[in-house]
């Protein structure tokens, strides 16, 4: 009982994640810096609104207390939501965008690659759906801090200001979890120690590339997405992304 | 003025053989412009293979010049193998 | 339509008698149902004339993402929100295809977004109408997609190679987008409660006329359909087809249970097709001339992404060099 639990908090994690960084892809449409982009940026939130989906579906079996997929997206408060804490921050100009997404990337990439191979069938089958997808998200994100790092003066300034802005929130991308460990240990979740070790090697090598300083490690601090413990940003983003459902609660769209 | 070149798009979907021109996206270089026309011209799921080729690139007939560059091949229907009429039991050559 | 009024700054066409030998031979091949080809002779005013018509179709499919971009982060459920990102995503695809093919004129892209962003240019009127609830997203996507794909299945068959390719690759992945409109109608409808039933209600009324008015004025008001007609470039005038989304549309307005601000509007046993009541000139042609409800908005939208969005294409333009040089050098 208690591991089911315990996976249905690790599901509602990746699903919140996922849905978080589409939402705020969402707030792109029709202000991308190119109408190229406005496409590549739809195809990411499309695949990671996609994926949000199917790890609510699975977390609202294991809970099984009536409540679907979109009951879990539109009806949870935000002391409720799991989601990393990079992923709710505000849009900012392209190069925090840029960033956010790159180092969502950069640790959803090895936690996919390690639940493709979940002893759960069904967490090994929606992260091999969506290992693909993120392979090219990532590969994306990391070719745009490349160009915005090594571009122009401005960019370079841009993304610097960027990273000094977000670093402190990748604290959760190399932090030890414990639950996460625990599920790790029974193969059924990533484990978050192999994570952290590929986050930094990526991040490094790209910063390199992209001629980008990098910090010194961030540390833990008061906040703490898996925790529920958001930044404020989150709970305006909620608003208006669950104002339908909520306004009119019993309506089917 | 343009900011990004102009790059031609061609792909080659699951059962077609060749790449086939398909349209253009803008692209600072030729990396992003694949992604872009992965992002344009496969959202369903067209494709297998992406080409792109700066638009300067390409030499290209001038189409009123079609029938003095092509007519000279019209009348070579040894060519094409229904020209060969073969008999019923080997006809599926 | 998403093109209206497009001007070809021709006054008379001229018969085939009058024309050059050049001129007679291009007509003698739009005539005969021959494709034209970028690198075809074509004349000064065909070209022109499309490159018109094709950019403000692109620059509506790109604006008209705007109004539904509107209700996006608020979309009430993750099957719905993913529809309308498709949709919408689908949109800002087919602003490119259509670039795309009138840059095969020789027009250049970033100069003709600059031309709307100066006001220069228009776009279609329907996409400066607010979208005030839900339904509205239905609405568009029935109404405005429905009257879309009337004139974009006509123009498969337009003369102009590269144009009419998009437009057959642009309507086979339009087919799904005035579906999605009319299921979240359909859904409001059955399902829905009285408050989401008089949604449906208020999108249809406020949809309705502009809807009509995409087709632009009626045939006699209409100085440039004559010569449009004869380039084929334009296959249908804007009365014939307005009457063709009608008659398709009057019965699956009925099906859904709701009515149209119309009271003119009904079935004409003679004619075969429904009569409508009078459109309001007036407000169509204060919405093109920039006074309708979120003209200032929507290009101001537009202009931000772009503007702000310069150091970004500069960045990824710049890291290319040095990538080239960088090459060059090894």
């Amino acid at each position: 009982m208690s591991q089911r639990n315990d996976l249905a908090e690790y599901l509602l994690r990746l699903g919140d994640s996922a849905l978080v960084t589409g939402q705020r892809l969402c707030e792109w449409c029709g202000r991308a810096p190119a109408l190229e982009e406005e496409l590549a940026l739809m195809n990411v939130g499309l695949d990671l609104i996609g994926q949000a989906r199917g790890w609510y579906d699975y977390a609202a079996e294991l809970l099984d207390d009536g409540r679907n997929a979109d009951a879990l997206a539109f009806k949870r408060e935000e002391r409720d939501f799991r989601n990393l804490l990079i992923v709710e921050q505000p849009n900012g100009d392209y190069a925090i965008t840029t960033l956010k997404l790159f180092f969502y990337d950069a640790w959803h990439l090895p936690t996919l690659e390690q639940l493709s191979e979940s002893s759960d069938e069904r967490i090994a089958g929606v992260a091999g759906k969506a290992l693909k997808e993120a392979r090219y998200h990532f590969k994306r994100s990391s070719e745009w801090v490349i160009r915005l790092g090594d571009g122009t003066d401005e960019s370079h300034r841009r993304i610097s200001d960027a990273v000094d802005r977000l670093w402190r929130y990748t604290i959760e991308m190399v932090n030890i979890d414990p639950l996460e460990q625990e599920l790790a240990k029974t193969g059924l979740a990533a484990d978050p120690a192999f994570v952290a070790e590929q986050w930094q090697a990526r991040v490094a090598k790209v910063f390199e590339e992209a001629t980008l300083k990098l910090p010194e490690p961030a540390v833990p601090f008061y906040l703490n997405g898996r925790q529920g413990l958001h930044t404020e940003h989150l709970g305006q983003l909620l608003a208006e992304m669950q104002f339908l459902p909520r306004a009119y609660p019993d309506a089917t769209w | 003025m343009a900011e990004w070149t102009l790059f031609e798009v061609f792909v080659r979907s699951k059962h077609g053989l060749n790449h086939k021109h398909v349209g253009s996206v803008h692209a600072a270089d030729a990396e992003m412009a694949l992604e872009n026309a992965r992002d344009l011209y496969t959202r369903r799921n067209e494709g297998v293979s992406i080409w792109v080729v700066p638009s300067a690139a390409i030499t290209a007939t001038a189409s009123d010049e079609k029938e003095p560059f092509f007519d000279p091949s019209e009348d070579k229907i040894y060519r094409h193998a229904s020209f060969y009429q073969l008999p019923k039991e080997v006809d599926q050559m | 339509m998403y093109a209206q009024l497009v001007d070809t700054g021709v006054k008379r066409v001229k018969s085939l008698d009058e024309m050059t030998p050049e001129e007679r031979a291009f007509q003698e091949k739009v005539d005969a149902d021959i494709k034209i080809e970028p690198k075809n002779w074509m004349p000064e005013g065909y070209r022109r004339t499309l490159i018109r018509q094709i950019s403000q179709h692109a620059h509506s499919e790109v604006v008209g993402m705007l109004p539904e971009g509107n209700w996006l982060t608020r979309a009430p459920s993750l099957k719905r929100k993913l529809q309308l990102m498709a949709k919408i995503q689908d949109e800002a695809g087919h602003g490119l295809y259509l670039y795309s093919a009138m840059e095969t004129l020789g027009a250049d892209r970033d100069e003709e977004i600059e031309k709307l962003h100066a006001g220069k240019v228009k776009y279609s009127s329907i996409f400066n109408y607010p979208t005030l609830n839900w339904a509205d997203i239905g609405a568009i996507g029935w109404l405005v997609d429905g009257a879309a794909i009337v004139n974009q299945v006509a123009l498969q068959r337009t003369s102009y190679g590269p144009y009419s390719r998009a437009m057959i690759r642009i309507c086979k992945e339009e087919s799904f987008h005035q579906r999605q409109g009319y299921d979240i109608l359909l859904t409001m409808m059955r399902e829905g409660n009285d408050a989401q039933k008089a949604m449906v209600q208020d999108a249809i009324n406020r949809f309705w006329w502009p809807s009509l008015m995409m087709f632009g004025p009626h045939d006699a008001d209409s100085p440039n359909s004559a010569q449009s007609m004869s380039w084929k470039i334009k296959r249908h005038t804007n009365d014939e087809l307005r009457q063709r989304f009608l008659d398709q549309t009057v019965p699956q307005l009925e099906f859904l249970g709701c009515t149209a601000p119309d009271p003119d509007l009904k079935w004409n046993e003679k004619t075969g097709h429904y009569d409508f009541g009078p459109i309001d000139w007036a407000e169509f042609y204060a919405v093109i001339a920039g006074n309708g409800p979120c003209n200032r908005e929507r290009l101001e939208t537009r202009r931000n992404a772009i503007e702000d969005g310069q150091w970004v294409r500069e960045a990824a333009t710049a890291h290319a060099a040095k990538r080239a040089k960088k090459q060059t050098a090894a």
